[in-house]
């Protein structure tokens, strides 16, 4: 029996998405003074610097970015089947009192950015947090909510979501799949 | 009255290979005769061993064995060591004298000789000391050692250092006709070597001694022989150079006889990989040229004598970081299947190979064994060349279990031991 | 796990992948240190034991400060004050240990193999801090790891070993990683110390200090051991220095941008003169920091689950 799969987001989606997400930091963050975004390896990184772009582009301001490797925060490296390889953090800025935009493609337990806010306050005190993701699938096990959210899909938890993009996939979509 | 039919008598010795059968009585040989019709044998005869298909010959002969006792008992007894060599198919053994006390005296030599009478079950030869206590500083009372039995003079376990000593020794025993037998080793050359000094040591990062440390003392104590016309024996030759020193010197007429043990036709230095310290040994595994050269030296009779260098140590000694290991490993259980595996290689004739467990070492200790004569204690081994076992070292006679042999597939076996007419061993194991 | 073993031993055991794995991961661990809150909670409740036979700041230090790092809980045992000074057997004061639960033991010795007698008898996972003449796994992976961050890549690079061959594990098992990560190797020193057969292990042997040095990329000067036993293998500091040491002038035969290393801690005017210690091409302090960053990496990939 083939899975199901939809395509609930095409490129276009996904465009319009970022840049509505990019005019509500805007107009959420008045002078964007002090503004750097993070995003979760490795998709959130990719939607990061766009949404990077699109504010400089529609703002005229810089928002310098990071990159961000949660696997050391974990809390379920002892469950999980095979030990996750580590890419590198690279945040090239002091976080202490910046504001912090944290970028992620799929918002789902929360149990990720749980371990991203511990990993971005190792790294210095912000002045704040706030949380902007493509995609918000419901299903959360821990009191983690998003500013910004792209699409809200609700899914089952026995769903696969797969979010691609161009930079790493050659193609911008985010598909629904059945996973059994 | 003891028979023994329808096996293939093996005497090399008196360069006998047929089939004959042998009458024993009151524990000596009465007669070797060619097989009798069934049931026409002497009325006398109250037990008959039909060993047919398998091998008859003299009493094995091991000339160098650590039986531990007195002092180390905890290692091995001369009861278990003899019952360790009885399992093996030896009649008879030569023990050194490095126990604790050091057979440099009478008084350790009568106790040994009266332990292995009340409680060894096979014959025991003991080897006395050169030096007092081994020191390497005075001779022994080599008179009175021979008087209480001492078959040979030996520091075995280390060289006699001063070479001056070394002379004055072989020249003192020349007095009373004993046997010097030399453990060549340059105590300076292998400080602190645990293994041979090749590719693995360098490998491994272990210190290595060189074949050099072995050869130096083997050509000095060579020349001391000559110089001095002391009989010489050189224990456990292990490398290429000293097999063929011992070889010249013997063209030569020296009066130099030599040894070799089963470990050192059977493995070389790549095993020590494992860092197993049951391969640690002294003088050390060598490398596969030496190996080669010890089975040519096997072949052409440079080495007459195959011996075990039995030397059982506990865990307390085995147990440990490789450094810190004592060297020895136990043979007397697994020579014969080892050393079998050189006639199946073609190096030896099987009369060849007996030859270096029987008429050979007996030649050499002077000892009347080793050979089937009419007269003489009836000292028997028979061995079943077929029987294909897995070495079990849980199954030993040997209080000990430093072993490197553990699971080895090997062929052959002494199925009996007889030692002055008694059967020691038989098919079910020892009977004592 | 990633890696193939649950313990690190040797150089020799690993794989070309499991290596460049590791290296990978000291990229990623690197950072860490340069954080103002140098921790990371990823091995939060694990328990390493530095179990240390022979005196060494550097080294356990590193592990040390590693292990804190990500979080674990380490405690060092140096066996002066312990009860190998009371006879217990290597083997027994592991099996006390494993009693403890530890996840991790480091293990110094002066003995080769003795590491191995802890991971073949104890669940935990060992690491191999120097056995004897051995090997010394980790200080190969930093060297690799610096090496990389210099040059980009080690494969094709040319790399000579001086000093005394024969006793050190760190020639050993650079030998082992250099190799396997495809760059030639060239060795040097007295002939005392020179091991027998050492070609065999995939080196070539220069027969002089200048052809040495000439054309390498990367010069890694061996410490000098000095306890009495060396006596026999070189007269004086004076002629050694002379003969087999690294200075300035001698550094002129070797490419303008050669990279200086040494695993520590250095003889100062023995095998390396102050100056060429602390010049500018000198790596040995970035060996440590890397030290760090190796270890870091060798424990999460080894018990970071």
């Amino acid at each position: 029996m083939e899975k199901r799969r939809i395509i609930v987001q095409n490129q276009e989606d996904i465009e319009k998405s970022l840049r509505r997400i990019a005019y509500e930091i805007l107009e959420k963050n008045k002078r964007g003074k002090d503004l750097v975004s993070i995003g979760i390896m490795k998709r959130g990184v990719t939607l990061a610097r766009r949404l990077s772009s699109k504010i400089k582009e529609i703002g005229g301001i810089e928002v310098p970015m990071g990159a961000l490797d949660i696997n050391l925060y974990r809390d379920d490296l002892s469950e999980i089947a095979s030990q996750p390889i580590l890419r590198k953090t690279e945040v090239p800025f002091a976080v202490k009192d910046k504001k912090v935009i944290l970028v992620d493609d799929v918002l789902y337990t929360g149990r990720t950015v749980r371990a991203a806010l511990d990993a971005i306050i190792d790294l210095g005190r912000p002045q704040f947090i706030q949380l902007a993701v493509l995609l918000d699938r419901g299903h959360r096990e821990l009191p983690i909510r998003a500013d910004y959210v792209g699409k809200n899909v609700p899914t089952s938890e026995g769903e696969l979501v797969e979010v691609k993009l161009v930079e790493d996939d050659g193609i911008d979509e985010v598909i629904i799949q059945e996973e059994k | 009255m003891l028979l023994i039919k329808n096996g293939r008598v093996i005497d090399p010795f008196n360069n006998i290979d047929d089939y004959l059968d042998i009458l024993i009585d009151k524990g000596r040989i009465v007669e070797i005769r060619q097989g009798r019709e069934e049931g026409k044998e002497e009325s006398r005869v109250t037990q008959i061993i039909d060993v047919r298909g398998k091998l008859v010959v003299p009493g094995l002969i091991d000339m160098h064995v650590h039986l531990r006792e007195p002092g180390h008992e905890y290692k091995e007894t001369i009861k278990t060591g003899c019952r360790a060599a009885a399992s093996g198919g030896f009649s008879s053994i030569a023990c050194m004298p490095n126990t604790n006390p050091v057979n440099d005296n009478q008084s350790v030599t009568k106790y040994i000789l009266d332990k292995a009478k009340s409680e060894g079950c096979v014959n025991v030869f003991p080897i006395g000391a050169i030096t007092k206590g081994l020191e390497g500083e005075f001779l022994t009372e080599m008179s009175e050692l021979k008087n209480a039995g001492v078959v040979a003079v030996s520091d075995d376990g280390k060289s006699v250092r001063n070479s001056e000593l070394m002379r004055r020794g072989m020249e003192y025993a020349k007095n009373f006709d004993l046997l010097v037998i030399c453990h060549c080793e340059d105590s300076d050359l292998t400080v602190g070597g645990v293994m041979n000094e090749g590719f693995t040591s360098t490998r491994l990062g272990l210190k290595g001694i060189p074949n050099a440390a072995e050869e130096t003392v083997v050509a000095r104590d060579i020349i001391l022989a000559e110089l001095t016309g002391c009989r010489v024996h050189i224990a456990h030759v292990s490398t290429e150079g000293s097999v063929r020193i011992v070889r010249e010197a013997k063209s030569r007429g020296v009066k130099v006889t030599a040894e070799t043990a089963p470990h050192y036709f059977s493995l070389s230095e790549e095993a020590l990989e494992s860092f197993d310290t049951n391969l640690k040994v002294n003088p050390p595994l060598r490398s596969v040229k030496d190996v080669e050269a010890v089975k040519e030296g096997l072949k052409d009779g440079t080495l007459d004598v195959i011996a075990t260098d039995h030397a059982p140590h506990s865990s307390l000694e085995k147990d440990v970081e490789f450094d810190y290991a004592s060297s020895g490993l136990i043979g007397l259980e697994t020579a014969l299947p080892l050393a079998l595996q050189l006639v199946k290689e073609k190096v030896l004739s099987l009369s060849g190979l007996i030859s270096k467990f029987t008429a050979n070492p007996a030649k050499i200790l002077d000892i009347s064994k080793g050979s089937l004569i009419p007269g003489n204690d009836a000292d028997i081994t028979i061995i079943d060349l077929s029987l294909n076992k897995k070495v079990d070292i849980n199954q030993f006679k040997t209080r000990s279990r430093n072993a490197p042999f553990n699971g080895w597939e090997l062929e052959g076996e002494a199925l009996y031991t007889i030692v002055k007419g008694k059967v020691i061993k038989d098919i079910n194991g020892l009977v004592v | 796990m990633p890696l193939q073993n649950k313990d690190l031993l040797t150089i020799e055991q690993l794989g070309i992948d499991e290596i460049n794995l590791i290296l990978d991961t000291a990229d990623s661990m690197k950072e860490i240190s340069t954080r103002d809150i140098k921790k990371v909670p990823t091995l939060r409740g694990k328990t390493i034991i530095n179990l240390f036979y022979e005196p060494s700041t550097r080294t356990r230090t590193s592990f040390e400060i590693a292990g804190k790092r990500l979080s674990a809980d380490v405690v060092n045992i140096s066996t002066s004050a312990s009860s190998t000074v009371k006879g217990e057997t290597l083997k027994d004061t592991g099996k006390n240990l494993q009693a403890m639960n530890p996840d991790l033991v480091v293990i110094r010795h002066s003995v080769a193999g003795a590491p191995k007698i802890l991971a073949d008898s104890l669940p935990a996972s060992i690491i191999n801090a120097g056995d004897g003449a051995h090997e010394h796994p980790t200080q190969a992976l930093l060297d690799a790891f610096t090496i990389r961050e210099k040059k980009g890549e080690i494969e094709g690079l040319k790399i000579a070993i001086i000093g005394d061959i024969t006793n050190s594990r760190v020639a050993r098992s650079n030998i082992h990683a250099l190799n396997k990560l495809g760059a030639e190797v060239v060795i040097y020193g007295s002939f005392t110390m020179i091991p027998p057969f050492i070609e065999r292990m995939g080196v070539k042997v220069a027969s002089g200090m200048d052809e040495a040095i000439k054309d390498v990329d990367v010069i890694m000067m061996l410490r000098i051991q000095m306890e009495r036993q060396s006596r026999f293998l070189f007269p004086s500091l004076r002629e050694y220095s002379t003969v087999f040491g690294l200075n300035l002038d001698r550094l002129k035969k070797a490419k303008e941008d050669v990279l200086i290393m040494h695993p520590g801690p250095i003889n100062r005017g023995v095998e390396i003169s102050p100056e060429v210690a602390d010049g500018p091409y000198a790596l040995i302090l970035e060996q440590v920091t890397n030290g760090v960053a190796v270890r870091m990496a060798l424990l999460y990939l080894l018990i970071g689950r």
